[in-house]
């Protein structure tokens, strides 16, 4: 018996939002890029449960070009992470704040 | 079978994702991050999206995951944070309720059965099950005929990515060249 995919969105769901409540609950920068990840992650899984729900491959090429999507988002996110560290070590997301308003 | 499948999936990708939220050290995290990754990727297999899951596994586990602990290593930032203190006062209180509010807001229509969602017509790219052409063959069709444009927009934005990150991970060049170990000005 295959399982639902009421029960695939809803998992989705719970792992979204946990991604979206660390990334603003943690200080520390890269952890909040891999909350960020979690997020894309649940994402993928959604795309894939539509996916088979509808028999459409579409949704399986949407995560495809996700993928390639993150991978980007790392590579620049983690080069602006050791820009910022090389001028102050240790720096939290409250340290980086020049920009306030 | 499926269900035995689903609830371990689930239970390692929720414990992961907790993981990742609660756990002090960076590291900790990332390692965290690869069993939800896992998960993530078993999930595809019992969904029938093998090459995703090949993908999946390959590219997070493999890359981006390694990518972070490479940074986490080469800037020494494994050391564990305070999550004792709350830097702004009814933060977190505020950040667990807006996540049970939009948890709220997804799982309630789902729960209840509004599908109007999925309304929409089924196989408008193509069947992505029926039939026995394997997955791979069905996604590479799809990705080189119909979603061409977005395909080749994707090498465009993997070279940017190359760029900015040589760009964001250079030194300047002068101070390189006098052997001298100038920082810059903030």
């Amino acid at each position: 018996m295959t399982v639902p995919g009421a029960w695939y969105l809803t998992l989705a769901a719970i792992l979204f939002m946990v991604g979206a409540v660390g990334l603003l609950v943690r200080r520390n920068v890269l952890v909040m890029f891999m909350c960020v990840e979690l997020m894309l992650n649940a994402v993928n899984l959604t795309f894939v449960t539509f996916a088979r729900m509808l028999d459409d491959i579409g949704g399986q090429v949407v995560v495809f070009f996700v993928l390639v999507v993150a991978a980007a988002e790392v590579v620049v996110g983690l080069g602006i992470i050791v820009a910022i560290f090389r001028r102050r070590a240790g720096a939290t997301a409250d340290d980086i704040s020049l920009l306030k308003g | 079978m499926d269900w035995v499948v689903f609830v371990v999936a689930a239970a390692v990708i929720l414990a992961g994702a907790l993981g990742v939220l609660t756990s002090r050290n960076p590291v900790h995290a990332a390692l965290s991050l690869v069993a939800t990754l896992f998960g993530v990727a078993v999930l595809f297999v019992a969904q029938r999206a093998d090459f995703l899951a090949v993908v999946q596994v390959i590219v997070y586990a493999g890359a981006i995951v390694v990518l972070f602990l490479f940074v986490i290593m080469l800037l020494g930032v494994d050391q564990a944070e305070n999550l004792e203190v709350e830097p702004l006062a009814g933060q977190r209180p505020a950040a667990i309720g807006v996540g049970l509010a939009g948890l709220a807001a997804i799982v309630l229509p789902i729960v209840f059965g509004k599908w109007q969602w999925l309304s929409g017509q089924s196989s408008v790219v193509g069947p992505a099950h029926s039939g026995t052409e394997p997955n791979v063959n069905r996604l590479a069709t799809a990705l080189f005929t119909r979603y061409l444009l977005p395909f080749e927009a994707t090498s465009v934005l993997l070279v940017i990515a190359v760029i900015g990150a040589v760009v964001l991970a250079r030194r300047p060049l002068t101070s390189e060249r006098r052997g001298e170990t100038v920082r810059e000005e903030p």
